[in-house]
């Protein structure tokens, strides 16, 4: 790996050093030996900040693609038997945005049978081609032949980026295929930009989600990231839409399979707080159960749901289908309260797009009140059992 | 039936922060932790071998201190542990970490069914499962819920977005479980009375065990993406603190005024 370590400049005081600093316990020293172990996330804390020229940096030499060959932004095009899930129309909004930089076209990939409907709603967004895999083999979603497909297309088209949404298909699906093309995917991102090289720039919260990393995939194409539904806007729809239609050939080695798919059921109808307009959520600031009575009041006085941050899930006093956040759902309500909850990135990640954020929280230092529209300082306890009376006009 | 687990040890806290100073991370030093997500897939596996039987082992890629989480494991019940160690593994992305991993579990042998969590909780990616089942060259599933045999196949149900999906796979295979779909075994003390450090029932595999040494495939040569800087994110300029007077009446105020009553 790319640190050295000049084992000359190594003594007691240096090793002792570098080992503190390491965020990540990566560096050992023993017996008057450094060493770098598997926890190293290349933060390059030890370069930057450690003892002048004990660990250093040496840029790999690295066999560079060529670029100009890889074109076009493409969407997967997320189709659950012909009702296209929303964060595909997201993604092209987004993937005009970045083509524009660049002056690429923007692409669909859509895998399915009797496409018909999804290929004109594809094309009403703009989009310049769709591509068509359907089969009626491909009706229902089988990851071995839908990576066939999908790889068929990476190699005929060879498209500089691929977006796909962080649906489960998605993420099922995105890294099976970046694995096969031995490339960078990034998952979850919450900002894309694009670089005049076509370098796509992926932003996500990292290490645990209180800070956000900046990641690029330099040297290998495509390049592949998902996104969730509701980061970004959906983009209005083109008065006439010119984008043309590719109808590929299936081969019918394509279509091999070790999965046998026995049934397919619709799930029951259940909450999805991701669709609601209001959103009262609730963290580690709730003192007991019980307590919850005044949540629930308070969202339903509002005409909204009640949600909640990691913790309480963990706790087992939610069900995960409440959870907002980067291993909950992502939100983006006309309004969301939030009662208690301290707002690490992991949670605000979630929610941050929401249109009026009123965070309610009794430290000042909470880092919900970076991301909030209104902060009230304050004891949700005092708080709101006095707004329930006052919005109840008591 | 041989059964492995890929289990991670993970940060017991995620408070993790930048120096606005200095730019440098300030990690909070709490113990570290075996990822939540891996006890679903453990507790799944312990299921399938329960009636089954076989053998299930469990599979690690991490610094030295991962032995802990190998050795909890155990206590739960599997039958042994391997950990996948080098510092040439350092520094690796998703394609690497799961490239190190196909090497380190082909370097064992035969299996039947891999079991992954969901995603960790401090990569929060839930990608490595599904690039390992690719580098393995061998079907797998996401997001299952449940497992059974039948016959020569793997009997899955999986949550996938607005269906549920029944379906049969052929082994060897690799599964991915969802998360909260059973009730984890604790650790027993009696198996920590009886195997203690584990010394005889864990294995550490290098990178001179790996069929493959070419180093470009592995920690960050072998990692396509580049982390090119890492900020605190942004705050929002405009915004009002309310600290004082009545709140519960300024906040109604402001949804008054936003029309939310």
């Amino acid at each position: 790996m790319g640190l050295v370590i000049n084992q000359k400049l190594v003594n007691d005081e240096t090793g002792k050093q570098l080992v503190e600093l390491c965020p990540f316990n990566a560096i050992s020293y023993e017996n008057g030996k450094l060493d770098i172990g598997v926890g190293c996330k290349l933060c390059k804390m030890c370069v930057r900040k450690g003892p002048q020229g004990v660990v250093t940096f040496q840029e790999d030499e690295i066999v560079k693609v060529n670029k100009d060959e890889w074109n076009g932004i493409c969407v997967y095009a997320d189709s659950d038997h012909g009702v296209l899930h929303k964060v595909t129309f997201e993604l092209i909004g987004k993937a005009k945005e970045l083509a524009s930089v660049i002056n690429h076209p923007v692409y669909a990939l859509l895998i399915g049978n009797n496409c018909d409907e999804d290929i004109k709603e594809l094309l009403s967004y703009g989009v310049d081609k769709v591509f068509v895999y359907e089969h009626e083999e491909l009706r229902d979603f089988d990851i071995e032949k839908y990576a066939n497909c999908f790889s068929d297309f990476i190699e005929t088209v060879k498209p500089s980026s691929i977006l796909v949404g962080a649906t489960n298909v998605g993420r099922c699906l995105a890294p099976r295929v970046a694995a096969r093309f031995h490339t960078g995917l990034t998952a979850d991102c919450t900002r894309l930009e694009m670089k005049e090289n076509t370098d796509l720039v992926q932003i996500r919260p990292a290490f645990g989600g209180n800070i956000m990393a900046q990641i690029v995939n330099p040297n290998r194409r495509p390049q592949f990231c998902t996104v969730r539904y509701k980061i970004f806007n959906s983009p209005e729809k083109v008065e006439e839409p010119k984008g043309e239609v590719v109808r590929v050939e299936i081969k019918q080695e394509w279509l091999k399979s070790n999965t046998e798919i026995l049934k397919i059921e619709e799930k029951p109808r259940e909450l999805d707080i991701s669709e609601a307009d209001v959103i009262v959520a609730v963290g580690r600031g709730l003192k007991s159960v019980d307590d919850l009575a005044m949540v629930n009041e308070l969202a339903e006085l509002l005409g909204g749901v009640v949600a909640c941050s990691r913790p309480m899930v963990e706790a087992g006093i939610f069900d995960a289908k409440h959870q907002i956040g980067l291993s909950g759902k992502t939100v983006k309500p006309k309004l969301i309260i939030t009662l208690g909850i301290s707002g690490a990135i992991q949670f605000t990640a979630g929610m941050n797009g929401s249109d009026c954020i009123i965070a309610v929280n009794s430290d000042p230092e909470a880092q919900i009140f970076d991301v909030c529209n209104y902060g009230i300082v304050g004891d949700m306890y005092e708080v709101i059992p006095q707004l329930i009376k006052q919005i109840k006009g008591e | 039936m041989n059964i492995i687990v890929c289990i991670k040890q993970v940060p017991g806290t995620t408070n993790v922060n930048v120096d606005p100073v200095t730019g440098t991370l300030i990690r909070d030093g709490v113990a570290a932790k075996m990822n939540p997500y891996d006890l679903y897939a453990l507790e799944l596996g312990f299921k399938l071998k329960d009636k089954h039987g076989g053998t299930l082992n469990v599979v690690s890629m991490g610094p030295n201190s991962a032995l802990e989480v190998i050795r909890e494991a155990i206590y739960m019940g599997a039958d042994g542990g391997v950990l996948i160690s080098d510092r040439k593994f350092g520094g690796a992305d998703v394609l690497a970490t799961s490239y190190t991993l196909c090497s380190g579990i082909l370097a064992l042998g035969d299996f039947d069914v891999i079991l992954c969590g969901k995603q960790t909780t401090d990569g929060d990616t839930a990608q490595v499962g599904s690039e390992l089942a690719e580098h393995l060259k061998v079907p797998h599933a996401a997001n299952v819920r449940d497992v059974d045999v039948d016959g020569d196949r793997i009997k899955y149900v999986s949550n996938l977005d607005n269906k549920i999906v029944t379906a049969k796979i052929k082994t060897p295979c690799l599964l991915c479980v969802d998360g909260e779909v059973n009730t984890p075994r604790l650790p027993s003390f009696k198996r920590k009375l009886q195997y203690g450090d584990c010394a005889e029932q864990i294995r550490i595999i290098t990178f001179d065990d790996l069929q493959d040494k070419d180093e470009t495939h592995y920690g960050l040569k072998g990692s396509p993406t580049q982390v090119e800087r890492i900020f605190n994110p942004d705050k929002k300029s405009e915004k009002e603190i309310i600290k004082d007077g009545n709140l519960a009446s300024e906040m109604y105020k402001i949804l008054r005024d936003r029309k939310f009553v």
